[in-house]
Parts: C-alpha cells; sequence; structure tokens
C-alpha cells in the first residue's frame, strides 16, 4: 500500500535512476532477475499458515459499521455546527476518516481478504478507492504489481519516494495536492477512452473498458458535488466529498512513508525494504494493522486481523519492529535528508546470517510443510 | 492421447479442504481435497505470475493463489477474479486402493 500512483516527480531525468516503469531501468531490473523474482519467506508449519489464513467476516463487520458509522457520526456533527468553530474538530474525525482510514479499507479489500464473503470486499473496495480517489481498475493491477516487484526501480509503480527525496514535493503530499492532480489528469484521460503507457505496462487490455467507465462515473459524480456547492453556495458538500481526501488524508501519508521510505531498493527480501512498527490500537484500527507490513508482504494472504499472531510466528527471523512511530520517524528523517545528498544512502536491517542464506538459494513453495513437499512422482 | 496414471499420495496425506503440491516430469501440479473428500487437479503455478498454488487457502471449490489473490475453481479451472484471467489447466484424478491417483495426459472438465 501506498500513497501517491504515477506520481509526476518519479520523472525527473536529473536523477541518478529512472522510477518510471518505461525507461531503461526496467529493462535493467529484468536484466538483473529482479523481476517476477522469487522472493524469502520465513518458514510457518502448514497448517498453522492455513489458520492465520482463515477469513472472518464477523471481525471486518463490526470493523466497517464503526469506520462508517463514526462517518455518519462526525458528518453530522460537523453538519450541525457548520459555521462556527465547533465544527472543526468534527470535521477533522471525519476526515481522517474518509481520507486515511478508508486508505487501508481499500488496500484490504482489494487483497480481498478483509471479509470472508466475496461480495462484501468488492462493495467496500469500491467505496473506499473513491474516497482515496484510487480508480480501482487501475489500482488492483499496479498494487500486484507491487506485491510482485516490492520497490524493484523501474518496476514497481508505488514508490512512495523516489530518491533523492524532495521535501517541498512531501509537504504537498501531506494534503495529497500531487495525488489529486495526477487523478483528476488520469480521469481526464481514462474518461476519453485513453490509458498511459505506464499503465499498459500492468494493466491488461481486457480491464480498459471498466477503467474508462468508472472514471466517467467518477468525473460525474464530482461534477455533481461541486454543482451542488456552487447552487448552495456554500463549501459544505466539498466538505464530505473530494475535499477530506485532501484534508483527512496526512495521516495516511505519515503512516505510508513509515512502509518502505529509507530501505533498500532492488531486493528480494522483505525483510530488507519493509517495516513492521508497533502501534497504538486507535492507530491501528485507522491503518488496518498495516503497521505489520513486513508481515503483510511476505504473506499476503492472511487477513489484516491475523498479521500479529503471524508477526509472533515470524519475528525471530525479521529483524527488530519498531517500538513506535516516533522510532520509526527517528530512522526515517534523518535518512531522507542524508538521501537528498547521496540517494545511493540507505538503512541496512539486521538479518540473521543463517536466514540471509537461506534467502540466497530459495524455491517456489517455501513454506513449511508438515508432510515433505512438494511430493515427487516415482515415475520421474 | 492415452492415459497416463501416476500415483501422487495416500489418501490422507491430503486434509479436507487443502492442497499438496505434486511435481512429476518437470511439470507441477495442484492436487486438492475438497470438504467432501472429493479429489482434482489443476496445473501448480497461478496462470497469473506463476506462483504455486499449493501454498493458498482452498475455501469450498475455490483454490486462492498465495501472492495476489487471484482465484480458481479448481474443478474447472476457472478464473474467479482479477489478477487471475486466463483459467488452469485441469486434470482427471481418482482413487484406488487407497491411493491418489493423476492423469497427466488426461484432460479435465476444463
Amino acid at each position: 500500500m501506498s500513497q501517491i500512483f504515477l506520481d509526476p516527480d518519479r520523472y525527473d531525468p536529473q536523477r541518478a535512476k529512472d522510477y518510471s516503469l518505461t525507461g531503461e531501468q526496467a529493462q535493467r531490473a529484468e536484466e538483473a532477475g529482479l523481476v517476477s523474482a522469487v522472493w524469502y519467506q520465513c518458514p510457518v508449519p502448514r497448517k498453522r499458515m492455513k489458520e492465520l489464513m482463515q477469513r472472518n467476516d464477523g471481525r471486518a463487520i463490526r470493523d466497517t459499521a464503526i469506520w462508517l458509522g463514526a462517518m455518519i457520526l462526525s458528518g453530522w456533527g460537523g453538519y450541525v455546527f457548520w459555521g462556527s468553530a465547533a465544527c472543526v474538530p468534527f470535521f477533522l474525525v471525519y476526515g481522517l476518516l474518509y481520507g486515511t482510514a478508508a486508505n487501508s479499507r481499500w488496500h484490504e479489500t482489494g487483497h480481498g481478504t478483509a471479509f470472508k464473503t466475496r461480495w462484501m470486499n468488492d462493495v467496500v473496495y469500491q467505496i473506499a478507492c473513491f474516497m482515496v480517489m484510487y480508480e480501482p481498475q487501475v489500482w488492483r493491477w499496479s498494487h500486484a504489481r507491487h506485491h510482485t516487484d516490492t520497490i524493484i526501480v523501474g518496476r514497481d509503480p508505488e514508490i512512495v519516494e523516489p530518491r533523492p527525496p524532495r521535501l517541498n514535493m512531501m509537504l504537498l503530499k501531506l494534503l495529497s495536492l500531487p495525488h489529486v492532480y495526477t487523478i483528476f489528469k488520469s480521469l481526464f484521460l481514462h474518461a476519453t477512452g485513453q490509458m498511459s503507457a505506464e499503465e499498459k505496462t500492468f494493466v491488461p487490455e481486457s480491464e480498459y473498458p471498466k477503467v474508462y467507465r468508472t472514471a466517467r462515473i467518477w468525473l460525474a459524480l464530482h461534477a455533481a458535488v461541486i454543482a451542488l456547492a456552487l447552487y448552495l453556495n456554500s463549501w459544505l458538500p466539498m466538505m464530505y466529498v473530494l475535499l477530506p481526501t485532501m484534508y483527512g488524508g496526512w495521516l495516511s501519508y505519515v503512516f505510508g512513508l513509515t512502509q518502505h521510505v529509507g530501505l533498500a531498493e532492488d531486493e528480494l527480501d522483505h525483510r530488507k525494504n519493509c517495516r513492521t512498527i508497533y502501534m497504538n490500537p486507535v492507530f491501528r484500527f485507522f491503518y488496518s494493522d498495516m503497521n505489520y507490513h513486513l508481515e503483510h508482504h511476505m504473506f499476503p494472504m492472511v487477513p489484516y486481523h491475523a498479521l500479529a499472531k503471524l508477526h509472533e510466528e515470524i519475528k525471530d527471523d525479521c529483524p527488530p519492529p519498531y517500538k513506535s512511530i516516533v522510532q520509526a520517524y527517528r530512522e526515517i528523517i534523518p535518512t531522507l535528508l542524508k538521501q537528498r545528498k547521496d540517494p545511493t544512502y540507505y538503512i541496512k536491517r539486521p538479518i540473521r546470517e543463517s536466514a540471509s542464506q537461506a534467502a540466497a538459494t530459495p524455491e517456489h513453495g517455501p513454506v513449511e510443510r508438515e508432510t515433505p513437499e512438494p511430493r515427487q512422482s516415482a515415475f520421474n | 492421447m492415452s492415459n497416463q496414471w501416476v500415483e501422487v499420495c495416500h489418501v490422507d496425506d491430503i486434509d479436507e479442504e487443502d492442497v499438496i503440491r505434486f511435481d512429476h516430469e518437470q511439470k507441477t501440479y495442484a492436487v486438492y481435497r475438497s470438504h467432501n473428500s472429493e479429489y482434482f487437479a489443476t496445473d501448480g503455478l497461478c496462470t497469473h505470475e506463476r506462483i504455486h498454488l499449493a501454498d493458498g487457502l482452498v475455501m469450498d471449490f475455490v483454490i486462492e493463489c498465495p501472492k495476489h489473490n487471484g482465484r480458481f475453481d479448481y474443478r474447472n479451472g476457472k478464473a474467479l477474479n482479477a489478477p487471475a484471467c486466463v483459467n488452469l489447466k485441469t486434470y482427471p484424478v481418482k482413487v484406488e486402493a487407497g491411493m491418489v491417483l493423476l492423469d497427466t495426459q488426461g484432460q479435465g472438465a476444463a
């Protein structure tokens, strides 16, 4: 999961590396064997992994009801107190639920792991995508690529901060301004029946008609909200749709930066390019437990509500988790400052030697099973 | 093409509602046991990104890929949702004398 998609900031020819998906770095990644490669996985017994992978409608229904219920309550409070300072805390909460909590909801339902029932995942996915303005078909495919080629330069469309980082751009990203600008450009492009060259590298052609249809519907919905605001001569309608993506997305960006920023690029081991951070229950609710980000990337089949248990299973084979988001930022901020001068600098996470050696000779199907695996034919 | 039945495993080597990987002559298969103890087989790799399906999750008659959560109906190989768009090849399976047998040359329901 990440915050900014197809960020124009990535296409600067002055950068040492070309972060676009159609440039020479994409070719280099292929030649280096980094494309669709086999990644290290910590050993987990198959029986335990099956338990962890189990879906659960009840937990996701509860969390979704709290999420949407809190939006209705805070939105109602904002309406009642509109025009006075008392509306501010209500919209602050509404914005965080809309622009931040929805970010982790589209992600989890996009994986299909939040609910056991498929249509529930699909409905929440569409709603959450609209809130954070991630086009549902494009993002489903970009995120599949992100999991295939995590932080592989030239392949991963969801690298949040290309090196060297630009602090002024990062400040704008706190308000989602580059994202909203880019997404409207993208919506207009798609509404006219066109895909960008980058998107064509990871979205199959069969999906294009759905992308075009969604773009037209979204533009119509946003136009209706803007028209209503103009008709009422009030910002109020836009406080509920569109603006909360910007005024409520800052916490999502704060979370998103912790996932991979400052860690290794072009490595085939999630322990080297993902962070797991212990967070308080409120943050975990807003973030759908994506603070266990290493675990999520290594085993994307495990639902958010089981990631803490998965963490207990594999933590001895992983770098130590960060004790808090503050501890993570004590590492991230100095790293970003160093990378402005030296883009090759990054944080090397401590990994046990034995595990690293295992990573060097991975095989498909590395999950440890109780029966010998794989079965070999006696007639080979 | 004539049948070529090969022995995969004992019936109890696969848990109910689970899958195992089976390799034979440079090819890898996924062999399933459903919740009602029927046996099925498909190609072992997801048609999206060549990930071993045997590491995925079996739910009813669906196998979900462990990497990108693409889903297939393992009875007929049908791809059910993105990013899985291409159907899986399926193979006939039978049980004889407590052993699961797979026809590597046969064509299943797909």
